[in-house]
């Protein structure tokens, strides 16, 4: 990615709304890859016992990383939606770390776009969770 | 002939499941950030999604966020596993509501994975959830999920989820 493209991107994806009310960010983005964290918050806590954040917000920012990746893919497509996404969670993520994740699209087609990623927290070794997803492509000829 | 226990009063009935409900749900502050709403009817639970700015993810078109149509699914499977666990216990008294309300919430069953499969774009309207516990082990459970908007009829998303089940006392105490 150019980068004026990449500088756009991300000033697209800091504009969604969703990601804005979490503070999600977009750190790194190119040749298919795209980078994201999102900070620990306690307004999207899921276990009070334990301030363990929601799955939810963990879905939110795997499914925006991995839309990013396929838009950033070489084959540039010009818009994407999910078909499905699949995460596992690995463990519970630390209470009071960012959450960083980072995508990859590793196949496109004229119609679908097939992405993977991997969240983590401080404990890089150890992922909390990760993703596989199917997405739309639009506008490849 | 044995005698039937008396039954209660519905009032105390009503307000007793209803209590239970509301501690579970309030309890959870993501719950809370998206704004997510149970109505009860007997133990079948319906999960409200009422629209706000926050949730939007395409600005254009505009539609809800993939990232917020499966926190809401999940959060329907989540209390919908809960309660289905829960139910006996409220209604033996097991479980204790005043407890409950207190902030002693019984321990959440755990995502293990969770598959969304997206039908249609999310519009912004209210949208709604219903869970369907297909299986509920002592261990794992596997629970299904459809969400609507304006006609219950026309999904806009599916899912299914496997959770980890929290250990129950019997268990712990051998």
């Amino acid at each position: 990615m150019t980068p004026d493209k990449s500088k756009i991107a991300e000033q697209f994806i800091n504009a969604i709304p969703h990601c804005k009310s979490l503070n999600m960010k977009l750190t790194n983005i190119g040749a298919g890859v795209a980078e994201m964290m999102l900070p620990y918050d306690l307004r999207i806590v899921g276990d009070p016992e334990t301030g363990v954040i929601h799955g939810g917000a963990v879905s939110a920012l795997m499914d925006t990383c991995c839309g990013a990746a396929a838009m950033s893919h070489p084959a540039s497509p010009s818009g994407t939606a999910t078909i499905d996404l699949r995460i596992d969670y690995m463990r519970a993520a630390t209470p009071g770390q960012t959450i960083h994740t980072r995508a990859e699209c590793y196949r496109i087609t004229r119609s679908v776009a097939f992405v993977r990623a991997t969240a983590v927290d401080d404990d890089a070794e150890n992922p909390v969770a990760t993703a596989t997803g199917a997405f739309t492509v639009e506008g490849i000829k | 002939m044995m005698a039937r226990k008396r039954p209660e009063p519905v009032q105390v009935v009503k307000q007793r499941r209803d209590a239970a409900l509301s501690a579970l749900v309030h309890g959870v502050p993501y719950i809370q950030f998206l704004g997510i709403e149970f109505e009860r009817r007997g133990d079948e639970l319906t999960a409200i999604l009422p629209f706000d700015e926050k949730l939007i993810g395409n600005p254009i078109l505009p539609a809800i966020h993939g990232g917020v149509t499966a926190g809401f699914l999940e959060t329907t499977a989540v209390i919908g596993l809960a309660w289905s666990v829960m139910w006996d216990d409220i209604e033996t008294g097991r479980i204790d509501v005043e407890e409950l309300s207190l902030g002693h919430m019984p321990r959440l069953p755990k995502t293990i994975d969770f598959t969304v499969d997206y039908l249609r774009s999310g519009l912004p309207r209210d949208a709604y959830a219903r869970a369907r516990v297909n299986r509920s082990g002592r261990r794992y459970a596997s629970v299904h999920v459809e969400a609507w908007q304006d006609q219950r009829a026309v999904l806009f998303a599916q899912a299914t989820g496997h959770f980890l089940m929290p250990p129950r006392d019997a268990d712990r105490d051998g």
